[in-house]
């Protein structure tokens, strides 16, 4: 009996099993029904994955393992109840690199196993290495930048792309000499590995630091991609297929999300990697000098015109989530409904600093999710609605993306705030946003600036709404 | 010509697996494109499969030493993953 449980056909079963939960489990996070057993359904089938693989005749000690196993539950389980939910793409961007470097390190584990690889393998290790060298640096840089360890500013090298080709180049030369080794370096297969290795870590930083925290979300769903890449091209090191199509699932959604990602900004994905987007923006100043005064508003009077209003649209951004306001901003919410008033939240697909940032600090604060709309649901409408309130967002509202073909970020689909019947901005104070790019929305007619911290502006609206 | 055999039946699995994704993923809403990143996040942590196997299998000293290493960030990945996605959706809900 025991003997069946670590057969190969069994095993082999076994995985496919695991794989046939994985694409469920996939299927159902599509929808807020079903996604949290989709996540369980997922979550079986990596369980079902692990025992088998532990129960096959292939193991033949447990020690390191299991101290690795459980040393790694122990910290995984730690980080992911005691994260803030506001520290939530900084931690999957950490996650991600985990598996990134997880993968690295089974291709170098087959590598230095003495017994003989096949070119296939060999070929198969160098890009496991590779890319999961690259999500590993790149993920770290990525976390830095989220968690504001190192700053959020587009890191611009000088020669950047000269060096990034370079090195790019210096690592298929060293992949080229692992499969065929023509000895002409002199230097052991190992070595070329570790140099190797060496090499792409520093690619994975160059690639990440010249992105801007405003553009986070696409890396986080690119170098989402990558990882599973690596796990897939791990499972070509090992032959093994549910490494394969777990990891090419996992591939193709992260490009997916990468996609969405860049048509929200309506820009390509070599621009988001390359452009440098909003170290040099300041080409566009002197075209048409921007006419208006800013109108501040206090919140009492803001209250007043809230008070009267039958529908109001909330636009939230990072500045929501640097405040933590999203309790308040639901109770605000909560209170104009008592008022007869429809309330609807507008998210963009790149508010924040990863794909859906929002959706999740909303979810946290109790808003039902049918009331979370996406900007073609809300555009349509906008001249009916009586207020907008947006929340620490700028360049997802800004109308120069409509109406400025010199501006930037010309073409960029936004939330037209700017058609509602009053706007009011929720700001720290004047300064641009994260792009660096002039908001002319401020100085709007019909815009309102409530200057302050977003919290403290939206809980004297609360009280005044109780009192 | 085995082993070239096999490459050709893995490159398929591969191909398929991508198309598959693709498709599954294409309809996503907005609202969870978080929890959908973290949990498919979780999924690359499969990688821990062959982490077990390079750490408890025979080999030099160094290659379980590697193997055992990747075991530790792979069930971080994998634990943790799972863990926060559950946290996140289970916040989602309709009133």
């Amino acid at each position: 009996m025991i003997a069946f449980f670590q057969s190969s056909i069994f095993v082999n079963l076994a995985y496919i099993f695991a794989s046939i939960l994985f694409i469920f489990g996939l299927k159902m996070l599509s929808s807020p029904e079903t996604a949290q057993r989709g996540n369980l359904v997922s979550a079986s089938g990596m369980l079902i994955a692990i025992l088998v693989t532990l129960a096959q005749n292939e193991i033949i000690a447990y020690e390191y393992l299991l101290v690795a196993l459980i040393g790694g539950l122990i910290v995984g389980v730690l980080a992911s109840s005691l994260v803030k939910m506001t520290s939530m793409p900084e931690l999957v961007a950490l996650f991600n690199g985990f598996g990134g470097i997880a993968s690295l390190l089974v291709g170098v584990a087959e590598f230095v196993n003495p017994s003989s690889s096949t070119l296939i393998q060999i070929i198969a290790i160098s890009f496991t290495v590779l890319i999961g060298g690259i999500t590993f640096s790149g993920s770290l840089v990525a976390f830095g930048k989220l968690s504001e360890i190192i700053s959020g500013k587009p890191l611009i090298l000088f020669g950047q792309r000269f060096v990034l080709s370079a090195l790019l180049l210096v690592a298929l030369l060293l992949v080229l000499e692992l499969i065929i080794s023509t000895g002409l370096l002199n230097i052991s297969s190992q070595t070329i590995l570790f140099i190797l290795i060496g090499v792409t870590l520093i690619l994975g930083v160059l690639l990440t630091a010249p992105i801007g925290g405003a553009d986070m979300p696409v890396v986080i769903a690119l170098l989402n991609s990558y990882s599973g890449l690596a796990a897939s091209s791990a499972g070509f090191v090992i032959n093994n297929n549910v490494l394969i199509v777990a990891g090419a699932l996992v591939g193709a959604s992260g490009l997916i999300l990468t996609n969405i990602m860049c048509k929200a900004m309506n820009r390509s994905l070599s621009n988001v990697l390359f452009g440098g987007f909003g170290a040099a923006s300041s080409s566009s100043e002197g075209s048409g000098q921007i006419q208006g005064e800013v109108k501040p508003i206090t919140a009492e009077d803001a209250y007043l015109i809230l008070e009267a209003a039958n529908s109001v649209l909330v636009v939230p951004g990072y500045g929501m989530a640097v405040s933590q306001a999203q309790h308040v901003v639901r109770e605000l919410g909560e209170l104009l409904e008592d008022n007869g008033c429809e309330v609807k939240y507008a998210i963009h697909p790149v508010a924040g600093r990863m794909p859906g940032h929002m959706n999740v600090l909303l979810a946290e604060a109790n808003v039902s999710y049918d009331v979370l709309a996406e900007p073609d649901d809300v555009n349509p409408l906008m001249d009916t609605v009586d207020v907008c309130i947006v929340i620490g967002a700028n360049d997802v509202v800004n109308p120069d993306a409509r109406e400025n073909e010199g501006s930037p970020i010309y073409g960029m689909p936004v939330i037209e705030v700017d058609r509602a019947k009053t706007v009011f901005v929720l700001k720290r104070s004047m300064a641009a946003g994260f792009a660096g790019i002039d908001n002319p929305l401020f100085l709007k007619e019909n815009s309102r600036m409530l200057f302050g911290d977003a919290k403290e502006s939206i809980s004297t609206l609360v009280s005044e709404f109780k009192t | 010509m085995e082993s070239q055999a096999l490459l050709v039946l893995l490159l398929f699995v591969l191909v398929l697996s991508i198309f598959l994704g693709f498709e599954l993923i294409n309809k996503v809403p907005s609202t969870l494109h978080t929890p959908l990143m973290s949990g498919a996040n979780a999924i690359s942590g499969i990688t821990i499969v062959g982490a077990l196997l390079a750490s408890g299998g025979e080999g030099t000293f160094s290659s379980v030493l590697v193997g055992t290493f990747a075991v530790f960030f792979a069930s971080i990945n994998v634990v943790g993953g799972y863990l926060v996605t559950n946290r996140m959706l289970k916040m989602f809900k309709k009133k």
